[in-house]
């Protein structure tokens, strides 16, 4: 008797909870009852405009496949510079202008590195087929995306008026700048902290037509180089380009100077501006083979170390890199400000304190990257490491040359040496008139 | 002769260098394989972590932020003294400027009947900064919210209020559920 009275008291008391559960779930927000209306009015439905990514997106690629093969096509086959440049201005007005920018490969390396490694990130196709795509023809045929479909390069293609040639030095100092631009923002995206290249994107700001004051006035600097220095941002910043120089080297076919065989006369040396055209090797004197062999080796026994120490090195940076990422700033200026260091707290250690989070779950979670960031530091500085120890090697190397060759890492494709070879115009029968004698074929 | 050879050697070593860089390649798709979401994704700020600090108003690529208050008719109790609308400790509960809370003036207040008024949204004016979403959140349903207007987001890869939001409410939502609405009226 006794027993069922406490199981029923016991089930009033769980509907009870069950009820008063129910009520609180839907009335959790209204702190004002929601109103019955007498007269007719209707609730005005909330306006949700929907986002026109979703068509684009399959547009985008398959707009994007259709002029990189279009180019390849124009470039390899029609060797044609004029129907280049007309692709690179619709690139421009579509991919830039039209799209503003959003998103590009050069960007999209970023996702593709962050979708590897953090497990929560989502990548869209179209962003895998911006990042793929442009590599994929770059291995068969050159980098023609640089030539005529990434708006940036198409941007400062057509601004390029006076270009002034940079001294071999100096650009193959220049040169190493993609390649730590690449590394860190590898890094930054991997860790979560930022995506550099769209933050620092010199052109997106005139694609919209709008941005602060600061990054306008970097982007018109930007513009006015790219009249003075052929290309600036592609050769001596991109880090994209480094991964298309690098299956660009590799290229199946890819575009030369000459349509058929080099006459060594010499017309095409001043015809590129990006510095993208091999000598002949035929006038430098060789050293003695002992001596270079000597030095190989060297290098070679040097490169595990400076692989190592700058790998250890850029490790050891893991405090002041990870500064990068938002939740250390926060939990340093939340740590500073417990110990009294600072009297002005920022808007970021208020949201925390206001969210409620405990702070040791904030200093655990910042450690957390930090230690990303050593990790990543190791990869980082070998990857330097392994690029400085391999620059070293192929600078030692003497490459024997006979011909004036394409420097397949760093050509755009950009069709400009065709017509300064005369077997070019000898096959396009331009020279009308003249005694066409074909040259002899030297070697 | 040796000169055939080491070309023989360059162009043996450049086939299996390619061969290689298109596994590594379509590995790096196979990888991020996992990850595919064969839909676009947009920009949208949760509401639940808001904290309506106003940057979104200022950090915005766009000169007119494409972050917008949004109202669930839905939720709101369509109050005469609105927390959204009227300026803290205003008295008098009327359509004065001085009495509002909205920095432009953005929110319009109908008469439907006694006691009840409609507030709407001018989405021209709007700036996103938030203030009535505040207001509502502290005497209110919280039927006002701020969100992301996909008629005017650019989508950028980084979104530069994203990478400045104190409290991480921005986050990528699937293109075909582009809003993290309030209410019954969720819709696309």
């Amino acid at each position: 008797m006794r027993e069922s009275l406490f199981i029923k008291i016991f089930l009033i008391c769980l509907t009870c909870l069950f009820v008063a559960g129910v009520m609180s779930d839907s009335f959790a927000q209204d702190r004002f009852p929601r109103p019955e209306f007498d007269s007719e009015y209707q609730k005005p439905h909330t306006h949700a405009p929907g986002p026109q990514a979703k068509f684009f997106e399959i547009f985008d690629i398959f707009l994007l496949a259709t002029l990189l093969g279009l180019t390849s096509y124009f470039v390899l086959k029609k060797r044609s510079r004029r129907a280049v440049f007309w692709i690179s201005i619709f690139s421009l007005g579509y991919f830039g202008f039209y799209r503003e920018g959003c998103v590009c490969a050069v960007g999209s390396l970023q996702n593709v590195s962050a979708a590897l490694f953090l497990p929560s990130y989502v990548l869209p196709i179209g962003v895998i087929a911006f990042f793929i795509l442009p590599l994929a023809f770059a291995l068969f045929f050159g980098r023609t995306f640089c030539a005529s479909v990434c708006p940036l390069g198409c941007m400062q293609d057509v601004v390029m008026l006076k270009p002034v040639k940079v001294p071999h030095w100096l650009s193959e100092v220049l040169g190493v700048l993609p390649y730590l631009y690449l590394g860190f923002a590898v890094l930054f995206a991997t860790t979560g902290s930022a995506f550099i290249i769209c933050r620092y994107d010199p052109f997106v700001s005139i694609f919209r037509l709008s941005n602060d004051f600061g990054t306008i006035l970097y982007s018109a600097g930007f513009v006015g180089l790219s009249v003075f220095v052929a290309r600036p941002y592609c050769r001596f910043l991109c880090p994209y380009g480094v991964l298309l120089g690098w299956m660009s080297s590799l290229s199946k076919k890819h575009a030369s100077i000459t349509p058929d065989y080099c006459t060594q006369c010499r017309l095409c040396e001043g015809s590129c501006d990006f510095g993208s055209i091999h000598k002949p090797s035929n006038g430098r004197i060789p050293e003695r083979k002992a001596k270079s062999v000597k030095r190989l080796a060297t290098l070679f026994i040097l490169a595990p170390v400076m692989i190592i120490v700058s790998g250890w090195a850029v490790s050891n940076l893991d405090v002041l890199l990870s500064r990068m990422h938002p939740t250390v700033r926060t939990a340093e200026q939340v740590k500073l400000e417990d110990a009294g260091l600072v009297n002005q707290t920022t808007l970021e250690s208020r949201t925390f304190r206001r969210m409620g989070t405990e702070t040791s779950a904030l200093y655990s979670e910042a450690q957390a990257i930090q230690k990303k960031f050593h990790t990543g530091g190791w990869f980082l500085g070998g990857f330097l490491g392994l690029f400085f120890a391999t620059k070293l090697i192929r600078l030692s190397v003497l490459r024997p040359r006979i011909d004036y060759e394409i420097n397949q890492t760093s050509c755009f494709s950009c069709a400009r040496c065709f017509m300064s070879c005369p077997n070019e115009h000898i096959r396009l029968e331009t020279l009308k008139g003249a005694s066409l004698e074909p040259v002899e074929r030297v070697s | 002769m040796n000169d055939k050879n080491t070309v023989k050697r360059r162009d043996f070593l450049r086939d299996g260098l390619r061969s290689l860089s298109t596994l590594v390649l379509g590995g790096i798709v196979g990888l991020a394989a996992k990850k595919f979401r064969s839909r676009a994704t947009v920009w949208q700020i949760d509401p639940d972590v808001c904290t309506q600090c106003e940057r979104c108003s200022t950090h915005c690529v766009l000169a007119l932020s494409a972050v917008k208050c949004v109202h669930a008719f839905d939720v709101c109790g369509f109050c005469k003294l609105c927390g959204g609308y009227h300026r803290p400790n205003s008295k008098i509960q009327d359509t004065a400027a001085e009495h509002q809370l909205c920095p432009t003036g953005a929110i319009k207040r109908t008469y439907v009947e006694n006691p009840y008024y409609e507030y709407t949204i001018v989405e021209e004016k709007c700036i996103g900064c938030g203030r009535c979403v505040k207001g509502c959140g502290s005497f209110g349903n919280g039927s006002l919210y701020l969100q992301v207007r996909h008629d005017r987001c650019l989508n950028c890869n980084e979104c530069a209020i994203a990478s400045v939001c104190p409290s991480d409410a921005f986050r990528q939502v699937p293109a075909d559920q582009p809003y993290l609405l309030r209410g019954k009226q969720r819709q696309t």
